[in-house]
């Protein structure tokens, strides 16, 4: 079992929900990454999704745009990312990694050097925003050999023939987009997340964690109550936008926004 | 390899590649609306009522055909082949724009989408856009890059007056393609009634499929005017590329006639060595942006590089996937010329001809001149005039010192 699937069962014995922060790789600076990743750990992370900075991140609202825009500054490259997923696990074995980005940067590293650095980095898992299964068949099959999951998007205009297809495709969880647009727009309608995800459920054994949209422990607690995790992006990016300066400040701010986001979460169990 | 009607049939195929390019690399939710634009455009192309609306809004709203002008002076200036003009300069709103537009704005209605967006760079596709929404009584939004608003700021004008609503992208680089990643933005938030109307033949397919066959009408009308008014077809066929949709529409009525040769014009900007380019065929290498697999600019990091070029049109890192497809099979060749020689072809078409091209046009002209004087006399060059210069002339102030 891949250490993402670990987490999704264990929480389920608990009765409990995944809380999924997203941060960029880079961002503010490429050295403070892996200390950022180690906070959101301790503030009640159960898997990290480690944004990789692209150019043109166009499924992204403005605020991760400037995230990449300000690691790619700093020259933050894939490799660098992979980097500093091999740091964290020196002191963290047991919280899973996703790598969410654009097709680009691997394709420029080469599929296979790319799959066989992320499995020896300690990546467990791999989102691709532009990359659906039709166009997945020559990479898949590399994550799939080495033990990686391969995490797929659904949203609101996917079909239940692509569901059960995409479904298929995927290992670890699938990712429900809450809503037709970027990432860090308002537009999540709850009632409609659940009965969405209750019917993706009903077509797939995988987990299902639900994102964008979500900036309060009120909505996580809410989108909680119907999916298996919750992923938080855009307010986290932001936090970091606003405490660029402080190294400290900002650890405590990112706590501050997560850390009630997990009891809200865990409320629900009791 | 020769190509034939049934190979080319077969592409782009049922995935929407050519060969190892193309695709449909997008996020999830615009997968159903490609998918149903794919299944309703296969419906579409071949419903007699449909292509009877598309060729009379051509003939009586667009101008077509579009005049094949032997160019007599520039032909002796030049010292060797013939060179023929496609005039897609006349064309209303003058560029070959026009074409696609009408097209994909035919298809908009016949899928009730009230609402449209595009992205455009030197605003040609954005004036053809808004004027077809005029027309249809269309909602409009532009994407333009900041730095695009500022260099082309007439057709700007022209597209409010045309009463579209203009939003500057001052993201990235500023340019056409950070105005296409806010286009696919805007797409994806408002899917349900809008149609995005791609202005090239690059992107998620089915676009590189309709833009390229609205387009064609180019080539289709070249060879017939050729046959008729040369008595036989060209022997070379000239045109720029930036997306490369006036390209593909000039190119692919031809691609199975072995004889007619192909040149693709790139923006050598200042000079493919210097890196401040925008020739993805002629000096990038495969990558995916915008949807499909292509030639990119790009770092040795898989990062899209920034793009340089006099002409705004052509300032775009990608390139339509049949380009690169047919780059590979070495059907075409790509090659480039710099600003200043652009600069040299509209000086000399303006002056030799009477005819203002538009700076992304002048690119082809430039390679023409060149080409022609390597071929004999009784060859035939058209070079495909794909909009008019009017739009430059701040551009062309400028760099001359001039004070409008």
């Amino acid at each position: 079992m891949s250490r993402i699937s670990g987490v999704f069962e264990a929480l389920k014995g608990q009765g409990r929900k995944a809380l999924i922060p997203y941060i960029t790789a880079g961002d503010p600076a490429p050295d403070q990454t892996v200390a950022l990743m180690h906070t959101l750990v301790a503030a009640g992370a159960d898997i990290i999704e480690l944004g990789v900075p692209f150019s043109d991140p166009m499924a992204d609202g403005p605020v991760i745009q400037l995230a990449c825009e300000r690691a790619l500054v700093h020259g933050t490259s894939l490799r660098q990312v992979l980097k500093m997923v091999q740091t964290f696990r020196e002191t963290d074995g047991d919280t899973p990694v996703v790598l969410m980005g654009y097709l680009n940067p691997m394709i420029a590293m080469g599929f296979e050097a790319f799959a066989d650095a992320a499995k020896s980095s300690g990546v467990d898992g791999i989102l691709t925003v532009d990359l659906p299964p039709e166009e997945a068949d020559e990479v898949a099959p590399m994550f799939t050999e080495r033990g990686l999951d391969a995490i797929f998007l659904l949203s609101p205009t996917t079909t239940d023939e692509r569901i059960r297809a995409i479904s298929g495709h995927s290992s670890g969880y699938v990712y429900y987009v809450s809503f037709k647009g970027v990432t860090g727009a308002k537009g999540i309608d709850v009632d409609e997340v659940a009965l969405k995800v209750e019917h993706i459920h009903e077509l797939t054994a995988l987990p299902v964690a639900v994102g964008f949209g979500i900036r309060d422990a009120e909505t996580a607690a809410e989108v909680g109550r119907v999916s298996d995790g919750v992923i938080v992006g855009s307010v986290l990016v932001d936090t970091i936008a606003n405490n660029q300066s402080d190294p400290e400040q900002l650890k405590r701010a990112l706590t501050d926004l997560l850390h009630p986001m997990r009891q809200a979460l865990d409320g629900l169990a009791s | 390899m020769k190509l034939t009607d049934d190979m080319l049939a077969m592409l782009p195929d049922t995935r929407g590649h050519f060969g190892d390019y193309g695709g449909r690399f997008v996020s999830e939710t615009l997968i159903d609306s490609l998918m149903t634009l794919e299944r309703e455009y296969t419906r579409l192309k071949s419903d007699p009522e449909f292509q009877a609306t598309f060729d009379k809004d051509l003939a009586d709203y667009v101008g077509r055909p579009s005049p094949l002008y032997f160019a007599e002076r520039l032909t002796k200036v030049a010292g060797g082949a013939q060179i023929w003009l496609k005039r897609e300069d006349l064309n209303h709103t003058g560029a070959h724009k026009i074409n696609n537009t009408i097209g994909q704005a035919l298809l908009a209605n016949f899928l009730g989408k009230k609402r449209i967006i595009a992205e455009t760079g030197a605003g040609q596709h954005g004036v053809a856009t808004a004027t077809v929404c005029a027309r249809l009584g269309l909602e409009c939004h532009i994407f333009m890059g900041a730095e695009d608003v500022k260099r082309q700021s007439l057709n700007v004008f022209r597209m409010k007056l045309l009463g579209a609503e203009v939003h500057a992208v001052t993201s990235g680089t500023r340019t056409l393609k950070d105005a296409m990643n806010d286009a696919m933005r805007d797409w994806v938030s408002n899917v349900d009634d809008t149609f995005y109307i791609i202005g090239t033949v690059a992107g998620p397919h089915p676009y590189p499929l309709l833009v390229r066959d609205f387009q064609s009408v180019i080539g289709r009308e070249t060879r017939e005017q050729s046959l008729r008014q040369a008595g036989k077809l060209p022997d070379a066929l000239v045109a720029c590329v930036g997306g490369g949709s006036n390209a593909i529409g000039m190119f692919y009525p031809f691609l199975t006639d072995e004889t007619v040769e192909m040149y693709g014009v790139e923006a050598g900007g200042l000079g493919i060595e210097t890196g401040r380019h925008a020739a993805p065929l002629s000096a990038g290498r495969p990558g995916v942006l915008h949807g499909n697999r292509t030639y990119l600019m790009e770092d040795d990091n898989g990062q899209i590089s920034g793009t340089h070029s006099i002409s705004a049109g052509l300032d775009y890192p990608g390139v339509g996937p049949e380009h690169s497809w047919l780059k590979d099979l070495g059907r075409a060749q790509y090659v480039s010329v710099t600003d200043d020689e652009a600069m040299e072809g509209f000086r000399q078409l303006t002056r030799i001809e009477g005819i203002m091209p538009a700076l992304e046009t002048a690119h082809a002209v430039s390679y023409a001149m060149k080409l022609a004087k390597t071929m004999d006399k009784d060859k035939i060059i058209v070079i495909n005039v794909s909009g008019r210069g009017d739009k430059d002339i701040q551009t062309v102030a400028e760099l001359e010192g001039i004070e409008l």
